[in-house]
Parts: structure tokens; C-alpha cells; sequence
């Protein structure tokens, strides 16, 4: 069920991430300040808004998991904390990419979305510690929501933090043109940010499709295998929910 | 609920009390920290947000390790099946611990803040008191709420010293950043200048964020 | 037309997007050797249905 209209999302998802890329390169124009580097603010930006989205997605989803107590929402949730969490890779690596080409260092501490997202990375980072080293599985999958909420509830708090602590002491550097942008970065902007969005939901159905179907396969073999074959190990580096899920479906 | 609440508080200071493992150990952790600060930054004295940042960096690591002691006698000893099995509120436990702890902490302050000003600190802290003891209340709340909520999280994990660290320092960055912004006029060479208002206020608002948040999940930490 | 200047602001650029792409490609990658191990165990199960309506 969740490989349905997968293919037409993947379709739409590389139409409108090619279009973004088209219209960065040949529509916008360069910025006054900084010239050609800030092309890397149209998928820099993108990636830290979906991925921001995604963590606080990934605790509204941990708080149904906990009313409900359905695993189905508990995986929904780790999938996407942890999609989240390598769009974060990508936002600090093209931030820090950002920050050399414009400032010569490879990092800076006065540009706030970077420096809140380092502190977020470094929190959502002991996610799958904390899913690996709690072994029942209604357990884990029970505090590892509790983190999600704490965590999804931490994200705006700690973006509004950083965001003061520096504004009385530097201006933002790696803004765009005076914070406002003009019409046509804004249009590329706004189809760069659809994408990211379109990308993000499209590898998240993916995997849960993915993690869906080795569920369904575990079980299948649960019951063809019966008592007369044991369940093989099957020595994949499953991820955590991976193990929860072999568990059969109760329902 | 608060009868509850009230003897759990009071059986955690009467154990400490009498064992004294944990705000003895915060408190010479604390004031360690402040000579290797000297020999670290090779300074005599420090004022200002120098002052600021090493005393709460300070605070903050000798902070850690109550948080790991916090739940640890409830894990070993059966302290949470005996709180699930008694009628009453499970957010009692809550509100028991982050008030012990921040109890632990008042005292590790008492002991730190003098020690701080006779090691490190340039300019007299007595002028500064009463606004350094309602930030220093202030950030207690918010680093007892936290801590309990990492150490709840973190206690039924294997690695449990390791991880409840890594959950509260990430958390602990607004009060730190908060409390430090605050602090830094009061520590100046030259005199206590104003705390500007909207440090205190902002850690204010964290404190009463997480502390809604904490009172909303911490009862599904204690199922079983 | 494309302003491409290929002086020292294109590598940036281009390294920044380079990212961008290897981290979805090698999610791609990921994604493959999942779908091959679940392809492999649903021949394994089907030889396994096919054993026992074979069998008893």
C-alpha cells in the first residue's frame, strides 16, 4: 500500500527538481553581494526547511504512535527522523561548502540556521543509539517516540534561541540580498523548495515500502516455515525498526 | 499528588544525606573543573563572558553527573514497579526528581560560587548576588526538568552513562545560551552592569516549554 | 543564458549540488541491495511453498 502512486510521485519529484535546477542555472540571476556562490542557498535552504519539517513529522507521528500504540506509526516516525537526519548531513555539508566559498572558512559561527542545525544534528544523532540499546521492542519503539516528541518540540525552541543569541551581536552573513528576495530567486526558490518537499516524501514512501514489504516477508515465512525450518538469521545490518519489525503482526 | 511527590523528595535528600555520594562528588567535580579552566586557558582571572562561559560550561558538566545518579536507586532497587503498582500519578515521580535535583544543584551552586570567586573569578561576585541567585534559580529549573528527562530516557538503556549526557547537553544549549547572555554583565571587571531583560525571560519561557513537554511524555516512560 | 563562470565560485557551486545528488544516489544504492535481499527471500519462500505442497 505504500508503493502505490510511488511511481507517479518519483515522476513528479524529478520533474520539478530538474525544472528547479533549470531555473537556478538559467532564470535567476546572480546575486549583487555574493555572485555565482549563492546558487548554493537554492538547495542549501530547501534541504534545512524539509528537513526541519521532517523532524517535527517525525514527532507528530511519534505522538500517534504513542496514543495509539500502532507500530505502524512508530515506524513512520523512525523513517522519517531519519530521512531528516541525511537531508542534515547534506544542509551542514553545503552549508560548510557555502561558508568556504563565501567567507574562506569552512565553518562560521554566525550564520544561525547552520550553527541551530549542528545542535539539532548532534541531538537527533543519539536517535539510533538510543533505538539500538534498548531491546524489547514495544520499549524501544515507546521511547524512542517520547525522544521524537521531546525533540520535534525542541527544534523551534532551539532555532529561536540561536537565532537571538547572535542577532544582537553579528548580522547574518549568508542571507540572501537584504532578507528580501526579489521576484525571480523567489519563484526559482519556491519550485527548489517544492521539490525538496516532493523529494523527501517520495524516499520516505520509498522506504516505507521497502520496510512494509520485509515485514510482510518475515511474516510469510513465519508461517510457511512453521516449526519445521528455523528462522534463518538473515545477517542483514537491519536498522533498528527493522528488528522491531520481526516480531509478527499480532493484527 | 503532591504527598506523593513530597516523600519521594524527601526520601531522595535523606538518602543522600546520608550517603553523600552525589553532591560531594558534583561539587569537587565542579571545583576540579575550575583548575583545569586555569591551567586550560592559562589565565589568572577571568571577568565578563570569559567568567560567564567558564562558570555555567561548569555547572553544566558537574550538572551531569548528578543526572546520571538520578534514577539509578529506582533501576536497581525496584523503585518503579513499586511507584506503578502505588495509586497515584505517575507525573509525581516527575516532579519529585527534577525537585531533588534541582535541590542537589542549589547545593553544588553553594559551594561552586564561592569557590569560582575565590579561584577564577576577577571581580567580586557580592555586589551581583541577588540577580546572580535569580538566574542561578532559574537556570536550575530548566536543568532539572531536562535532566530528568534524559536520565528517565536514558536509564533503561545499556548504555545508560553515556547516553543520558548526549540527550541533555543538546537540550541544555538555550538555557545555556540564555543563562551565559544574562550572567556576563553582572561578572564584568568593572562593576555588575544590567542584566538586559530578555535572557532571563527567554529562560524563563524554556523552562515552562519543558516543563509542559516533560509533563506530557513522562508518563508513557514508566509503563511496564 | 547561463552564467557559468568557471573560476573559483563554480567548483563551490558545483561541489555543493555534487553533494546533493551522492547522497540521493547512494540512498538509491541502499534502497537496491534491499530490494535484491527481499527478491532472493521471496524465491527462497516460494521454493519452500513449493517443497511442501511437494511433501506432506
Amino acid at each position: 500500500m505504500y508503493g502505490k502512486g510511488l511511481r507517479a510521485l518519483s515522476l513528479a519529484t524529478t520533474v520539478v527538481l530538474t525544472a528547479a535546477f533549470a531555473l537556478v542555472f538559467f532564470y535567476a540571476p546572480n546575486d549583487a553581494d555574493q555572485g555565482f556562490v549563492q546558487k548554493i542557498f537554492y538547495i542549501h535552504v530547501p534541504m534545512a526547511i524539509v528537513a526541519l519539517c521532517g523532524f517535527i513529522a517525525g514527532g507528530v507521528m511519534a505522538i500517534a504512535h504513542l496514543r495509539t500504540r500502532a507500530q505502524k506509526w512508530d515506524m513512520r516516525s523512525y523513517v522519517a527522523i531519519h530521512l531528516s537526519l541525511i537531508l542534515g548531513v547534506g544542509v551542514l555539508l553545503t552549508g560548510a561548502i557555502w561558508a568556504k566559498a563565501s567567507w574562506g572558512h569552512w565553518w562560521v559561527w554566525n550564520e544561525p540556521t547552520l550553527v541551530s542545525f549542528l545542535i539539532i544534528f548532534l541531538l537527533y544523532a543519539c536517535y539510533q543509539p538510543l533505538r539500538f540499546s534498548i531491546e524489547d521492542p514495544e520499549r524501544q519503539a515507546r521511547y524512542a517516540s517520547v525522544f521524537a516528541v521531546v525533540a520535534g518540540a525542541f527544534v523551534p525552541l532551539n532555532f529561536l534561541a540561536v537565532r537571538l543569541a547572535q542577532a544582537y551581536t553579528h548580522p547574518r552573513v549568508l542571507g540572501t540580498t537584504g532578507g528580501n528576495l526579489p521576484g525571480d530567486m523567489r519563484f526559482t526558490f519556491l519550485v527548489a523548495l517544492a521539490g525538496m518537499v516532493l523529494l523527501f516524501v517520495t524516499l520516505w514512501k520509498y522506504e516505507m515500502a521497502s520496510k512494509h514489504a520485509t515485514m510482510q516477508l518475515r511474516a510469510l515465512r513465519r508461517k510457511l516455515a512453521g516449526e519445521e525450518e528455523p528462522v534463518r538469521a538473515t545477517g542483514r545490518t537491519a536498522a533498528p525498526a527493522a528488528t522491531l519489525h520481526a516480531r509478527p503482526d499480532t493484527h | 499528588m503532591r504527598r506523593t511527590a513530597a516523600a519521594v523528595v524527601r526520601k531522595d535528600l535523606l538518602l543522600e544525606l546520608r550517603t553523600k555520594e552525589t553532591v560531594p562528588a558534583m561539587a569537587l567535580f565542579a571545583v576540579t573543573t575550575f583548575v583545569v579552566f586555569h591551567f586550560g586557558l592559562n589565565r589568572g582571572s577571568v571577568a565578563g563572558d570569559l567568567a560567564a562561559g567558564v562558570f555555567w560550561v561548569t555547572l553544566l558538566f558537574a550538572a551531569m553527573l548528578g543526572i546520571n545518579r538520578l534514577f539509578v536507586a529506582e533501576r536497581e532497587q525496584g523503585g518503579f514497579d513499586a511507584f506503578l503498582l502505588a495509586p497515584t500519578d505517575r507525573t509525581a515521580l516527575l516532579a519529585a526528581k527534577a525537585a531533588a535535583l534541582f535541590v542537589f544543584l542549589s547545593v553544588l551552586e553553594l559551594i561552586a560560587v564561592p569557590a569560582f570567586a575565590l579561584l577564577l573569578l576577577d571581580p567580586s561576585p557580592w555586589p551581583a548576588l541577588p540577580g546572580l541567585i535569580g538566574l542561578l534559580a532559574l537556570a536550575n529549573v530548566g536543568i532539572a526538568v531536562i535532566g530528568t528527562l534524559a536520565s528517565a530516557l536514558a536509564i533503561q538503556t545499556r548504555a545508560r552513562d553515556l547516553i543520558a549526557p548526549l540527550l541533555a547537553l543538546p537540550l541544555l544549549i538555550p538555557v545555556v545560551i540564555a543563562a551565559a547572555k544574562a550572567t556576563t554583565p553582572l561578572l564584568l571587571a568593572g562593576g555588575p552592569g544590567d542584566v538586559a531583560a530578555r535572557w532571563p525571560l527567554i529562560l524563563g519561557l524554556y523552562d515552562v516549554v519543558f516543563a509542559l513537554t516533560a509533563y506530557a511524555v513522562f508518563d508513557f516512560l514508566l509503563e511496564d | 543564458m547561463p552564467a557559468l563562470p568557471l573560476d573559483e565560485a563554480g567548483k563551490y557551486v558545483a561541489g555543493a549540488y555534487v553533494v546533493f545528488v551522492g547522497l540521493i544516489l547512494v540512498y538509491v544504492a541502499i534502497m537496491a541491495s534491499k530490494l535484491s535481499r527481499i527478491e532472493r527471500e521471496l524465491e527462497e519462500l516460494n521454493e519452500l511453498a513449493d517443497r511442501r505442497e511437494r511433501g506432506t
